[in-house]
């Protein structure tokens, strides 16, 4: 029996969609492959091959500059996003775990703020904030730049936390505490393994965040304080070498495993 | 009141709940007061909305009456905690922990208790036994089916050995089997552990078959509490009688009142002495409450107490419905029973009369 049935809207069958998915994907990565070829190149240009050679790895291995760069940028991120992942953690409770309150909306946008505030400005705040204290006290250790990357980290860690929150039952803390579970331990057995996932993500998302930033650490670094990308931001002004493309494959290598890591603990399972 | 003496297991005395404010204020339960005996399977029945499930979450703890009492025993635990209450509850989604065994969900709450392992331990294999799910101790509980979650379920709010057991619709995720399986399994569970059970739900039928005494509620209100044949027999209200089962109501006026009867006059005509209820009201204006399986058909008028025609019948396997038209035009339905091999008793269009026992018959206050 033919039946007229209306078709359900899919956006797939739309008329050139699949063009228009190939030409978004073919401009977001095809940037990268020649990064990734030429870092490769065994001549000094970045953009006249030369034939395969790993020498422009080996040598931002043997380059001290850069090693004191990459080990600056990790260390940066761990404490970032370590003290990101904890605020993050406990303002996605606060939201999300509390009865609703006035102002509740005004301090989600407020968490999210850094997400919005161009970050030329923010880095042009805390250079200021930070040229007065560095003044007053006479400190110029890398307190500053870990305290920048926490601060522009907190959402990013926010955002996954306060997801994995949202799609977990309620009824689950209600059934703790009619089986005479107490606040606390009904938080670290039921909550806390039951959000980990979310918490790993975000703390993944806010080190990823935390080792590609330029803009707020070249505001805020003293000398001699650079960090992977503010070190290959300065070498672009002198000779570039394929030792950049090197160093940015290396990058997009972690980022890419991170970010794969982060896509796998967030998929919602349970709960 | 108990009978027999004994101290209720559950008080609810003048409780109000009143939920958001000023404006936009929703009363879910008003004055409401019910004593619930020890050792009792005890019903919570009504439409969604009627204020069952708040009254349970007060009796747990989840919320908080706006003014009233409830004691458990003699001791009042209105402000007290879930935690510190020794009632558990079986969520209608069940609740139970993804991130856990079978084992570690039963075990939950001895371990909040501080039991000895070995405690912990024999309750678990004790409780797994009583619900005959022994061989899914270490199961996932993402990994079992709907019905043995409901039993896991029965098990984690059982094992602290609580003194009340409060069940919020735990059967409506069910198939029509296995919960027809359940509700014999929840009354052996009731019998077995002595526990108090408090039963939420909105299907009459269940709460007929399950309960030693059933409370009807609808706006906030209890409107009767009894065992279900006198809920079912004897219901105080029309919206009672309504909710349970099939009812004919047919509006009458009250002639004359007698000692134990009074005469009441139908509007299709016909007089009928019904017993008196306890408390007749004042005017004059009622209404007549008639089961449609209470009542016998006749070819002929002759003793029969209404008349009429027959509109339809309706075939359902163990009955037939038959619709018959009275003579102010309203509807009257009548259950027959069908026996084996026995045709259809009338036919539409044929006069017959239906014959009603006084005592069947229950005046409602209108």
């Amino acid at each position: 029996m033919a039946v007229a049935r209306q078709k359900p809207f899919v956006i797939r069958h739309m008329p050139g969609f699949p063009t228009l998915a190939i030409v978004c994907f073919f401009a977001l990565y095809m940037p990268l492959v020649p990064l990734v070829i030429y870092s490769f190149n065994a001549g000094n240009n970045i953009a006249l091959w030369e034939g395969i050679s790993f020498r422009w790895y080996v040598a931002a291995w043997d380059n001290e500059l850069v090693k004191a760069a990459a080990v600056r940028s990790l260390v940066v991120a761990s404490f970032a996003s370590f003290f990101a992942t904890i605020l993050a953690t406990m303002a996605a409770l606060g939201t999300t775990r509390t009865r609703a309150y006035r102002g509740q909306t005004t301090i989600y946008a407020l968490i999210n703020q850094p997400l919005m505030v161009p970050e030329i400005v923010t880095a042009v705040a805390l250079l200021i904030l930070f040229a007065m204290i560095k003044e007053a006290t006479g400190y110029h250790g890398y307190a500053y730049l870990i305290i920048a990357h926490t601060a522009f980290c907190i959402p990013f860690a926010y955002l996954p936390i306060r997801a994995r929150l949202e799609g977990m039952d309620k009824t689950l803390e209600t059934a703790a505490a009619d089986l005479y579970a107490r606040p606390w331990p009904t938080f670290r057995r039921v909550t806390l393994p039951l959000m980990l996932p979310g918490i790993f993500a975000g703390a993944m998302l806010a080190f990823v965040i935390s080792l590609d930033d330029v803009v707020i650490t070249e505001f805020v670094k003293s000398a001699g304080q650079d960090t992977l990308p503010t070190y290959m931001l300065g070498q672009l002004r002198r000779v570039i070498t394929p030792e950049i493309n090197a160093i940015s494959s290396v990058l997009l290598l972690i980022s890419v495993i991170l970010v794969t890591l982060i896509f796998f603990l967030s998929r919602n399972k349970t709960a | 009141m108990p009978a027999n003496g004994e101290v209720p297991a559950i008080r609810v005395e003048e409780v109000d709940k009143i939920f958001g404010n000023d404006a936009d204020r929703v009363v879910a339960l008003n004055r409401v007061s019910v004593a619930i005996e020890e050792n009792e399977f005890f019903t919570l029945l009504g439409p969604s909305g009627c204020g069952k499930t708040t009254l349970l979450r007060l009796i747990a703890g989840f919320e908080q009456p706006t003014a009233g009492r409830i004691l458990l025993q003699d001791d009042d635990i209105t402000r007290l905690a879930p935690y510190d209450r020794p009632v558990n509850t079986v969520f209608q989604n069940y609740a139970l922990f993804p991130h856990m065994t079978v084992e570690q969900n039963i075990a939950f709450a001895l371990e909040m208790l501080e039991k000895p392992a070995a405690e912990i331990d024999q309750t678990v294999t004790d409780m797994l036994r009583l619900v005959r799910m022994e061989q899914l101790r270490d199961r996932r509980v993402d990994q079992i089916s709907g019905g043995q979650q409901q039993r896991v379920a029965l098990a984690r709010a059982l094992a602290p050995h609580p003194r009340v057991l409060l069940l919020d619709e735990p059967l409506s995720a069910l198939d029509y089997k296995l919960r027809k399986d359940m509700q014999i399994e929840l009354k052996r569970l009731q019998h077995e552990t002595g526990i108090t059970f408090i039963f939420v739900t909105h299907d009459q039928e269940e709460a007929l078959t399950m309960s030693d005494r059933v409370a009807v509620m609808n706006d906030g209100n209890i409107l009767q509490v009894g065992p279900p044949h006198e809920i079912y027999d004897h219901p105080s209200e029309r919206f009672v009688a309504d909710f349970i089962g099939d009812t004919n109501f047919l509006p009458a006026d009250i002639i004359e009142r007698g000692g134990d009867a009074v005469s009441c006059r139908l509007e299709s005509g016909e007089v009928l002495a019904v017993p008196a209820g306890v408390d007749l009201p004042d005017h004059d204006r009622v209404t007549l409450a008639i089961r449609p399986e209470q009542v016998t058909l006749c070819e002929t008028a002759g003793d029969a107490t209404l008349q009429g025609t027959l509109q339809d019948a309706v075939y359902i396997g163990t009955d037939t419905h038959y619709r018959i038209r009275l003579a102010d035009d309203s509807l009257f339905t009548a259950r027959v029973q069908n026996a084996r091999g026995r045709a259809q008793l009338f036919e539409s269009g044929d006069r017959l009369g239906i014959r009603l026992d006084p005592e069947h018959v229950q005046l409602l206050k209108d």
